[in-house]
């Protein structure tokens, strides 16, 4: 009996007794207040949090905010569109967003249409989990000619993204593109330059993007890194795939897969590099073969200086590089050689990795482009071990912008622990009554602003799947905003 | 073909036949081989209701036995039995979620090998060890009646200044 008041208990402070079945606790708003948690960003960080938090918290109410008109993050707008497999987890997000619990504001931004502030004031949770939207620069001369984009750019372009749609990229004047980057974003871009557009027109890929490459004269693509290949950081499916790429021949320098003591440890200590090392060699044994009008050739060693205008003064008409060579160990540093070369072409993809970005009350470190945080609880400073309470990040936010989307399941598990620890210290107390979605709802119609529910992007989704199935495709994006507004406002018929 | 991949949520038992065209014939099928196992066996007009023997260890620590119909993978045998085991990819070979770990090497060693496309995604799993699979890929057989699974722990892997270690 003394087992089932505390169960009562904790069940009126809204906690699950641990270790103890449903049926002791009812967990339900009859004695638990409900604990309203807003997730800004709808990807795979978001909806990982949100579908961990449902789970713990049967009294959690999750708003997720996301400023596109549709949800899902880069799984929508990053995987590539000939990767359709990777995007089978729309359906768990989906069913997430189906509970009765969760709500979804689409076309809502952080800082324009709600500030940092005012979710505070309005949910118990807030967790941040907007991703990396901007780019490491080189900070090269030559950077900002036309012709150099960075591959976020480039991808946003291919998949569709509203922001990406009026990118000025030309493909029918260039031969030749390099690729500066060697991580599976830069395999991304190479390949879907590379890949035959009548492969790629029976996927989702954007139409103006694939009515470009149709008409794109590229048929050589670099793809550059300053360390070799035994520090690639690609991973082992994606290469595998651009090296067995149909009517592509693949160019390295055998002289680049010499290894060095410290690399035979290196790969020793990690299975992914090995494994894509392998992959490396094996390719380079490859004779050339007839049928193979396109060339991809990886050029390992040599660092980006700058980026050659042609005599217009403003189209990038080649890159400038400097040899480089690894040295010392544990670690090894990367040095110049005093050696250059060029590699002439019309059109520079930069590969160097995401960056996110600040908003307005939000402690964030510009050096890292990422918030500083302490297993997911966001800290004040950089300097001080104090947390800002009841605030969190999630995803790329938190951790930088690397991994897969799986990764974001480990990560929505520790920022989920440290939500649990602190409801159960009552850092963050659900007792303590806030609006959360009435108040949400509140401070956008004041500003007149209108949000899509989930039931709107389903609408926006059949819309999208009923337009691609007529071109045998299994969606055709709908790229404008106001169309997808349009139809994702629309109000249902009675 | 796409609408059904992409269309509302559906059940687990879907057949995936919708991924056999990949545009550069590069992957393998990435059909469940459970399901293709079970039709054959339907289709020969009888069913196949042996079971083994299979336990799994949550991330917890907690131990649950169920029951498994030999050519069942054990991710679908985890989502018909309450076992948290995510499987974002659906058992097409494109994640690493569903990664468990074989308690017993003997077992480990009566499973038939990983293709690369399971070794590419091994590679990316979380706390990998070396008798790690996919639970996608792991089907149930009479010899494996006994086997135990654990789910990798969640440990707190991601260091304060938002650093990544590298995964193994």
């Amino acid at each position: 009996m003394k087992v089932l008041a505390m169960a009562r208990r904790a069940s009126r402070l809204g906690l699950r007794f641990p270790g103890r079945s449903r049926d002791l606790c009812t967990g339900s708003d009859d004695f638990g207040m409900p604990l309203h948690v807003c997730v800004v960003g709808s990807g795979p960080a978001g909806f990982y949090v949100a579908k961990k938090l449902l789970k713990r918290f049967d009294f959690a109410r999750v708003d997720i905010l996301e400023r596109l008109p549709a949800p899902f993050g880069l799984v929508r707008s990053g995987v590539a569109p000939d990767h359709p497999e990777t995007k089978v987890v729309i359906n768990q997000f989906s069913r997430t967003a189906e509970d009765e619990r969760c709500r979804f504001f689409g076309n809502v931004c952080l800082g324009t249409d709600v500030s940092l502030e005012e979710l505070r004031k309005n949910y118990h949770v807030v967790v941040l989990a907007y991703g990396a939207e901007s780019d490491h620069r080189l900070g090269i001369p030559g950077e900002d000619l036309e012709g150099v984009f960075s591959a976020r750019q480039f991808v946003w372009w291919y998949n569709g993204h509203p922001d990406g749609k009026d990118l000025p990229i030309n493909l029918n004047d260039v031969e030749t593109a390099v690729v500066l980057g060697q991580g599976n974003v830069a395999l991304d871009v190479a390949r879907i330059l590379l890949r035959s557009p009548s492969e790629l027109s029976s996927t989702d890929i954007a139409e103006h993007a694939v009515k470009a490459l149709r008409t794109s004269r590229i048929r050589k693509v670099y793809v550059v890194g300053r360390r070799g290949p035994v520090q690639a950081a690609c991973t082992a499916k994606e290469l595998r795939e651009i090296l067995g790429l149909k009517g592509v021949e693949i160019v390295i320098n055998e002289a680049d897969l010499q290894t060095t003591d410290c690399d035979l440890e290196e790969l020793q200590s990690s299975r992914i590099h090995k494994r894509v090392f392998d992959l490396f060699c094996k390719s380079a044994t490859f004779t050339k073969c007839a049928g193979r009008d396109k060339q991809l050739q990886f050029v390992f060693f040599r660092a980006p200086v700058s980026l050659l205008a042609a005599e217009d003064g403003i189209h990038v008409r080649g890159v400038h590089l400097q040899k480089t060579r690894l040295e010392g160990s544990h670690p090894r540093k990367l040095v110049g050689t005093g050696e250059f070369e060029e590699l002439d072409c019309g059109l520079v993809l930069k590969s160097i990795g995401y960056k996110s970005l600040p908003v307005p009350d939000l402690p964030f470190d510009h050096k890292k482009g990422v918030v500083p945080n302490y297993f997911g609880r966001v800290r004040s400073s950089d300097a001080t071990n104090e947390t800002e309470r009841g605030l969190y990040v999630a995803g790329w936010l938190k951790r930088g912008p690397t991994g897969i989307i799986g990764t974001n399941e480990v990560c929505a598990q520790e920022v989920v622990t440290s939500i649990e620890e602190d409801v159960n210290r009552a850092v963050v107390s659900n007792l303590k009554e806030v609006p959360g979605s009435v108040g949400l709802e509140s401070i956008l119609s004041e500003k007149n602003k209108r949000y899509i529910t989930f039931e709107g992007w389903e609408r926006l989704n059949e819309t999208e799947m009923e337009k691609g199935a007529v071109k045998g495709k299994p969606r055709e994006k709908i790229v404008g905003i106001d169309e997808a507004l349009a139809i994702g406002l629309a109000k249902e018929k009675e | 073909m796409w609408r059904r991949a992409f269309g509302q949520a559906h059940g687990f038992r879907r057949v995936r036949r919708d991924w056999i065209s990949q545009p550069d014939g590069q992957r393998s099928s990435a059909i469940s081989t459970a399901v293709l196992m079970r039709s054959k066996a339907e289709a020969n007009g009888k069913e196949d209701k042996e079971t083994i023997e299979v336990t799994f260890i949550t991330k917890e620590g907690d131990r649950k036995t169920i029951r498994v119909p030999v050519g069942m993978s054990m991710l679908e045998a985890a989502h018909e039995n309450d076992i948290e085991l995510e499987g974002a990819c659906e058992g097409s070979l494109a994640c690493s979620t569903c990664h468990v770990i074989v308690k017993d090497e003997k077992f480990y060693r009566m499973l038939k090998e990983p293709s690369d496309e399971e070794n590419d995604m091994l590679d990316l799993a979380f706390g990998l060890t070396e008798t790690s699979r996919l639970g996608c890929q792991v089907i149930a057989k009479p010899e494996l009646n006994g086997m135990e699974l654990a789910l990798p722990a969640a440990t707190r892997n991601f260091a304060v200044d938002g650093h990544v270690p590298k995964p193994h």
